[in-house]
């Protein structure tokens, strides 16, 4: 089994142990990783925020690399829900005016996972023989859950987990409040919203919060130092990979 | 200045901000919508994930066909409707209903008329058009009572003074009515029923909504809770009764998916307290001797044409989306600046209800989506909304600096070399400063790491 890494601009360049802990674990599961450094991003933050024209340009150069690697790769993974969806599900609107784009995005499409997705559907895995004795909770990323329809499968991937204490915080699926350029846009709202999130976290008397998407993490941490909470915040890649010594 | 007043002039910002500097709104608001969004959830369960799908996918289907043969509909409506007694009037804005309107009501004299809780009357300003007529237009819900009171917009679809507490009720019953109001929720419905019990006795007309027209019978369908469109469409000689052209049905038997989705999306009722089913005047003994309805434009033929924003007219405007989404929730309605407020707001406001906030309210989201899991008949507003966002990006409307941020990021991105360049110029700068909104980048990046 040949996987190439979508590494996604955000943990390529702000959380690189993410990108490393998940291709530990994979590797440990006997997958054949690659990575192609041709890639850059999906294009989302344009796109979302209605630069088309500019997130097509971005998304035709990742189409082609993505092409790329699936001649060799049997998948794409990606560490991202939201670059995974962006890729599956928004390529298609982006390139609405180009059939033949369109029939590559679909192509590829059908090949690209995020990485939870990826272990549970394709390699079937749910214990990954992980260890990790503590509590903690799990916040459902907006796209990986309401876009790629990815809840359950990240639960069961914690629950395997020998020695952990999983409790499901109060509207684990309730936004975090980042929204990409929303984040800076409507800073304060963006806040506020976050606030909600990292009250809940803290209700749930976890250590640790666990989440497959980093810009959620980035901002459920930010609010969660704010408050002067010691309470983690962990991608899921770097749960699954912790290890029986 | 009275809060009506402010929306126009207040910008998104000054708006939003009063709203988050305001706790005892935010708990109010808090408390409402989390309520709303558990009764919701509750109802939609209680009949189990598949019935409730195929409900939604029923009712999407009759208003995506409505919609597609919307003109066959109006004309199958309208002709039942003059034939069980009714008149009908096509009104092409908010102007021309209003007219039409006071028209009736100067015709017959007329100086107090009822209301019964009517988005659209709201959307084409009728209670202010009817004022500058020297009519007298009360509101009996209760909630819309109480924000007439007010001189306030509403604040919710459903629940319009979602944003008052109880004590905030009492006091303001107390100082507009001139008597003392008890604080406790009962005593507060039994002096506003005693109020209005009088004006629906003396109105001269009875206006409402629609909540869905069915064409094959000229059938004009009302949900309540409180009573008060049965006493607005009973009492009062002369029924008014508006509606935008999306309200249509085809048959009464495709009002079932729609029965069985709005108490419940709206309010986690599984049923509403009053149905009313009003076919004309002809065959009534009781009731009004005459029926106007007013059919309405004011945008919706636009966004029918526009194959972006089509789906919007699906709404059937139960509040689920406003319910569920965290920036409402945060902000609540009135910040919005519209009549439509929340989700769906973001986009109706513009073609409907006119500027106002309609160019800010496309971005004040994060596209989370809770809006489109919610809606019982799935509109897509997320994908609206970057359709709007794109839209004023195209028509050059946005803020210049950001556009010439997202060519160069585009041409950046568009070029692992210069992405690469990029990653290390920030890397360098973030040595000497921070580099808002950036977050820190790493030391080492994966891909420098997966070469050694």
């Amino acid at each position: 089994m040949k996987v190439s890494i979508f590494i996604t601009c955000i943990v390529d360049q702000v959380f690189p142990e993410v990108g490393v802990k998940m291709v530990e674990c994979l590797t440990r599961l006997g997958v054949d990783v690659q990575f192609n450094d041709a890639q850059t991003c999906c294009g989302q933050p344009a796109y979302n925020t209605g630069y088309f024209r500019e997130a097509r340009d971005v998304a035709r150069q990742t189409l082609a690399v993505l092409e790329d690697d699936l001649k060799t790769a049997d998948y794409v993974v990606t560490p991202s829900g939201s670059c995974a969806a962006m890729i599956k599900r928004h390529f298609d609107d982006l390139f609405s005016v180009d059939e033949a784009l369109r029939k590559r995005a679909a192509n590829v499409a059908r090949r690209v996972f995020e990485f939870t997705e990826f272990l549970t559907e394709v390699l079937n895995v749910e214990d990954v023989g992980a260890v990790f004795p503590g509590r903690v909770t799990y916040h459902d990323s907006c796209h990986l859950r309401r876009e790629l329809g990815v809840a359950d499968g990240p639960r069961k991937l914690i629950q395997s987990i020998h020695g952990i204490d999983f409790v499901e915080m109060k509207d684990a699926e309730a936004c975090c409040g980042f929204g990409g350029t929303f984040s800076v846009k409507y800073a304060d709202i963006s806040r506020s919203i976050a606030e909600a999130k990292a009250a809940k976290v803290e209700q749930s008397g976890v250590e640790a919060v666990v989440a497959c998407d980093a810009s959620c993490l980035m901002q459920i941490s930010g609010e969660l130092k704010r408050r002067g909470s010691r309470i983690r915040c962990m991608h899921i890649a770097e749960l699954l990979a912790s290890e029986i010594n | 200045m009275s809060t009506h007043a402010q929306a126009q002039t207040n910008t998104f910002r000054d708006s939003y901000r009063q709203a988050l500097a305001n706790p005892n709104l935010r708990q109010t608001l808090s408390k409402a919508t989390a309520q709303f969004v558990n009764a919701r959830k509750n109802a939609a369960s209680d009949l189990g994930e598949e019935e409730w799908e195929r409900l939604r996918d029923n009712a999407r289907r009759i208003k995506d066909h409505t919609l597609a043969h919307v003109e066959r509909y109006l004309k199958q409506f309208s002709t039942n409707v003059e034939r069980v007694g009714g008149h009908v009037y096509w009104a092409a804005s908010a102007a021309d209903a209003n007219r039409y309107i006071a028209g009736i009501a100067a015709a017959r004299h007329v100086r107090l008329v009822v209301k019964s809780k009517s988005m659209v009357t709201e959307e084409i300003e009728l209670n202010r058009a009817l004022a500058q007529a020297g009519i007298e237009a009360v509101e009996t819900d209760l909630g819309e009572y109480i924000i007439q009171l007010a001189n306030e917009r509403p604040s919710h679809v459903i629940a319009p003074a979602i944003h008052k507490t109880r004590r905030d009720v009492a006091s303001l019953f107390s100082e507009k009515l001139k008597l003392d109001c008890p604080d406790e929720i009962e005593g507060i419905a039994a002096l506003a029923r005693r109020v209005l019990r009088e004006r629906f006795a003396s109105a001269g007309i009875g206006i409402t909504g629609v909540n869905f027209a069915v064409a094959e019978t000229g059938t004009l369908v009302l949900i309540e809770n409180e009573g008060n469109i049965r006493m607005t469409t009973s009492l009062p000689p002369v029924h008014i009764a508006v509606m935008g052209i999306e309200k249509l049905v085809p048959r009464l038997t495709d009002l079932e998916p729609f029965m069985r989705l709005l108490p419940r999306s709206a309010s986690g009722q599984k049923a509403s307290s009053y149905v009313s089913l009003l076919t004309g005047v002809k065959s009534n003994d009781e009731g009004p001797e005459e029926l106007h309805v007013v059919i309405l434009d004011n945008g919706r033929t636009e966004m029918l044409a526009d194959p972006h924003l089509r789906e919007a007219l699906n709404c059937i405007r139960c509040g689920a989306c406003l319910n569920v989404c965290p920036v409402y929730q945060t902000i609540g309605g009135h910040s919005y600046g519209s009549v439509y407020t929340g989700p769906i707001g973001a986009v109706l406001t513009l073609p409907m209800a006119g500027a106002g906030h309609a160019a800010d309210l496309p971005f004040a989201s994060t596209l989370c989506g809770a809006c489109r899991d919610a809606c019982p008949l799935k509109i897509d507003i997320p994908k609206m909304l970057v359709h709007l966002r794109r839209q004023v990006v195209e028509q050059r409307k946005q803020n210049k600096v950001q556009h010439v941020l997202f060519v160069i990021w585009a041409w950046t991105m568009s070029s692992v070399r210069r992405y690469r360049w990029a990653a290390r110029a920030v890397r360098f700068i973030q040595h000497f400063k921070t580099m808002n909104p950036l977050p820190s980048f790493s030391q080492r990046s994966f891909r420098q790491r997966w070469h050694v």
